[in-house]
């Protein structure tokens, strides 16, 4: 391993700080003035829901992004971290959480991209396939240096991403939700790693969503909420309780939790559906699951990352396939049919990412407010204009939708705008059952209780509503059942009188003792 | 596509006041002003109506083919085969007025115009339909595809003739197949045929670009499929569909063409997919899809047309020509990327190039 520092240390705790960091997109703040030390030879552990601008602040901290204000101090001199490149030539390293391997290369040239071994006849493949055989051998993994990462197992890509970083001699390295796709033995080994590497002064930055796993490991633990840092603490300061508190915080108002169950007839049913990975491996990331909506329904999908969350609405509605089971919509097999025909039928999704599969940021506010409903306004084969128009200002009016008009072009809007855009382009198809992944993904927090308001009015006109979340807090405002998944199967399942504890413990996120 | 994809939290600038957003946006229009003007003052032969008319039937065959490929641009797509779908279907349209010998019948059939006309037009259906087929539903890059029947419309044409030309599209009255040379030559309260086929065919794109489900669907699924999928848009089917009219365009644009040369010959049409490209690009469509207008479009076909045949007028070498056409899509992209740039979300409008410069290929057209 060559990640040892042997460097007359300062007097200083702190190896990298933020200072006063602010990070704005448009209206939105994801960082409003953070302070935030880096501890040498130490683990930080940053804990925050997300939206929280966990992310934001280490892609800051490694170069990939500016701040809108703020400084950023090295050994407590002021540095510019402009690129990544930069970054790393501080010995600043990130593991990012979406993995950022090329999957047609090998391991050896996934760990050396970039800064390949030259020499005048090319490159030394075999001084570089040595390098990594070492690295792989102190993270104990037997990866050949040429295999392709595409056939590696998810778990170990996320180790070749680890030896990447490692590799390049960090002294400080950023791991964002490196264990969500490693095996209980995996992250063993990786602790293990963690610790080594601190003792030799490497410098680690862990942020995890699996609280107790993490509190493992943690020296300082820093809590943001909001894009603002809430609690600081010590390891033996501070526990399980200590850091819900902090991420939570006062809770805004989402919305009351209904007391009665819905007694509607069953909307939407679905079961024994499974669904494989995408990588065709033959695993199953949904498993045999079975569940019924009732019209007028509201309920919440909680599972940490991996879960199937994303995967069992993508096929209910009909955007990846089934491997087996079957979807009815008011008592009809839906199974069979295209997107289009299910979201006629009124089976309609709202995606997790607005960007990729919501919006069509080429058109304005209102072409994407009209374009799952055209139908409605076609006359004689042409659209009508004053037909178009009073759908969208009804749109507009009823999801509440900020904006100048509606020819305002979409990427004007602000973000918690823009979901209700993608919320009103579906509740205008007449839906009688609505899928939302992550509705309140990358929103503030009053748009937050505005859609959540908005799914309450549409479930007491009798639509079955299914949305999933990562965030506790969600779970407990406006569903009337909460359905924990784990592993593509229903974990357990709760009414709204549950506690924060009890999900989270469902979840495998917090395992109470 | 990179320019539309550049976050969208960012603060939309405010917009910029006044002239030089108005030289931006109607670039391809003040370009073709200029253009004329400059050529106007060089050549006395240049501002006349003879030359003007002239000028349009030369457009037309570029403009056709430029409409079709605006669809498939639109829908983030490329059709490289669109020159040698011209030229194969004038080539078959050539075979069906020498008359149809069946052997097993043992009489020779010679269809009437209409139908040479409507079976010409099938053929580019269908051969936009193996385009759309093998990008919708096979999953082969636009680009391949099209460049594949690119090579084999063009082969089949020079197969059928043998790489021999037909030079008697006359018919003969006896036959009742006369009436070829109408699309070429016959006129209409003094325009040409084949302008006003343009022009119809840019009526009718426009309104179902901007008035039907159809162009709403294009315009969503060449902005962003998947989400245009999610909203229940049949994204396959517009695809294929794009293709197909691409296909027929280039028909027509093949039948004007043969009919203007009175002749029909398996090499007509070479490389005027290109051509077809740059208007539609000089037009301000964004080749990543979802943004352009058969309004940009027409107008970028007039201003390579009518450069390109001013430079031939005041007697400028075609290898400038040649020269001048590359300059013009250059700074038709630039500032194509100026405009997504700084105002992301603005509406697909006219656009085009500052109107520097020229095409050359225009002039191949009569030479065929």
């Amino acid at each position: 391993m060559s990640a040892a520092v042997a460097r007359d240390l300062p007097a200083s705790d702190a190896i990298l700080s933020a200072r006063g960091v602010t990070k704005s997109y448009g209206n939105t703040h994801a960082l409003k003035g953070v302070n935030f030390d880096i501890h040498r030879g130490k683990v930080t552990t940053l804990f925050g829901e997300n939206g929280a601008g966990k992310s934001t602040l280490m892609k800051i901290l490694s170069g990939v992004t500016t701040p809108t204000s703020g400084t950023i101090e090295y050994e407590g001199k002021p540095v510019e971290l402009s690129s990544a490149t930069i970054a790393r030539d501080y010995g600043i390293s990130i593991i990012h959480q979406e993995l950022s391997l090329a999957p047609n290369l090998n391991v050896r040239d996934n760990i050396f991209m970039g800064r390949e071994l030259r020499t005048p006849t090319g490159v030394d493949f075999a001084e570089e396939a040595r390098q990594v055989r070492v690295v792989m051998a102190e993270l104990e993994e037997e990866i050949e240096p040429t295999t392709l990462v595409q056939d590696l197992r998810l778990g170990q890509q996320q180790i070749v991403e680890i030896a990447r970083a490692l590799s390049i001699n960090s002294r400080i390295l950023i791991m964002d939700e490196p264990t969500s796709a490693l095996s209980a033995a995996e992250v063993e080994v990786l602790f293990g790693l963690i610790r080594d590497l601190t003792s030799r002064g490497v410098s680690i930055v862990y942020i995890s969503h699996h609280l107790e796993e993490a509190l493992q490991i943690t020296d300082f633990a820093v809590v943001l909420r909001d894009g603002l840092i809430t609690a600081t603490g010590r390891a033996g300061e501070i526990d399980m309780e200590w850091i819900v508190r902090n991420m939570v915080g006062e809770n805004f108002d989402l919305g009351t939790p209904p007391t009665s169950r819905a007694s509607g007839e069953v909307a939407l049913s679905v079961s024994s559906i499974s669904v494989g990975d995408a990588a065709g491996s033959g695993n199953l990331v949904v498993d045999r699951l079975s569940l019924d909506i009732r019209a007028g329904e509201i309920v919440c999908l909680y599972g940490l990352m991996g879960a199937g969350r994303t995967e069992l609405l993508e096929c209910i509605a009909g955007r990846v396939p089934m491997v087996g089971g079957k979807v009815a919509l008011e008592g009809e097999d839906v199974s069979r049919l295209s997107i289009r025909e299910r979201i006629a039928r009124g089976l309609v999704l709202v995606p997790e990412d607005r960007q990729r599969d919501g919006l069509v940021q080429t058109m304005s506010v209102g072409q994407n407010l009209s374009l799952a409903n055209i139908g409605a306004f076609v006359k004689r084969l042409l659209l009508s204009t004053p037909l178009e128009r009073s759908v969208i200002d009804q749109s507009i009016r009823d999801v509440r939708i900020k904006t100048a008009n509606r020819q305002a072009p979409i990427g004007s809007l602000s973000g918690g705008n823009q979901q209700k855009v993608v919320i009103g382009k579906m509740l205008a198809a007449h839906p009688k059952a609505i899928l939302l992944d992550e509705p309140s993904r990358g929103i503030d927090v009053g748009a937050k209780a505005e859609v959540f308001r908005l799914l309450s009015e549409q479930a007491a006109r009798g639509l079955a509503v299914v949305f999933s979340t990562s965030e506790v807090a969600e779970c407990l405002s406006i569903a009337h059942r909460i359905i924990v998944m784990r592993r593509g199967r229903i974990a357990a399942e709760f009414d709204s009188s549950a506690t924060k504890e009890q999900i989270m413990a469902a979840s495998g996120e917090a395992v109470v003792s | 596509m990179p320019l539309a994809s550049a976050r969208a939290e960012k603060p939309r600038p405010q917009e910029r006041p006044g002239f030089a957003r108005l030289l931006l946006e109607g670039r391809a229009f003040f370009a073709l002003i200029a253009i004329v003007t400059v050529f106007s003052l060089l050549s006395p032969n240049y501002f006349t109506v003879g030359n003007f008319l002239t000028m349009a039937t030369h457009v037309a065959i570029f403009g056709i083919l430029a409409v079709g490929m605006l669809l498939v641009i639109l829908n983030g797509g490329i059709d490289l085969s669109v020159g040698s779908t011209l030229g194969l279907s004038g080539v078959v349209a050539g075979f069906l007025m020498q008359g149809v010998t069946l052997n097993a019948l043992g009489v020779v059939l010679y269809p009437p115009v209409w139908v040479v006309a409507v079976l010409t037009c099938a053929l580019g259906a269908f051969v936009g339909a193996i385009n759309g087929v093998l990008i919708a539903r096979f999953k082969v890059p636009a680009f391949v595809a099209t460049l594949g029947v690119m090579y084999v419309a063009r082969g089949a044409a020079l197969l059928m003739t043998n790489g021999l030309t037909y030079n008697n599209l006359a018919g003969r009255a006896e036959l009742g197949n006369t009436g070829f040379d109408w699309l070429g030559f016959n006129r209409l309260f003094g325009i040409p045929i084949g302008v006003v086929v343009l022009a119809v065919i840019a009526i009718v794109g426009g309104i179902v670009l901007g008035r039907s489900a159809f162009g709403r669907w294009l315009y969503a699924s060449g902005g962003n499929e998947r989400a245009a999928e999610l909203s229940g848009v049949p994204v396959k089917r517009v695809q294929v569909t794009v293709y197909i009219l691409s296909g027929i365009c280039a028909a027509i644009a093949g039948l004007i063409l043969s009919s203007q040369l009175t002749s029909a010959g398996p090499t007509a049409g070479n490389s005027y997919e290109l051509v077809a490209i740059a208007a539609v690009v000089i037009g301000g469509a964004a080749l990543s899809g979802g943004r352009g207008t058969v309004r940009g479009t027409l107008l970028g076909a007039f201003v390579i047309g009518f450069l390109s045949d001013g430079l031939v007028i005041i007697g400028i070498s075609s290898y400038w020509q040649t020269v001048a056409t590359g300059t013009v899509i250059v700074l038709a992209v630039l500032l194509n990327a100026v405009q997504y740039r700084r105002r992301i979300k603005l509406p697909p409008s006219l656009g085009g190039s500052n109107g520097s410069s020229t095409a050359s290929l225009q002039s191949g057209g009569k030479q065929k």
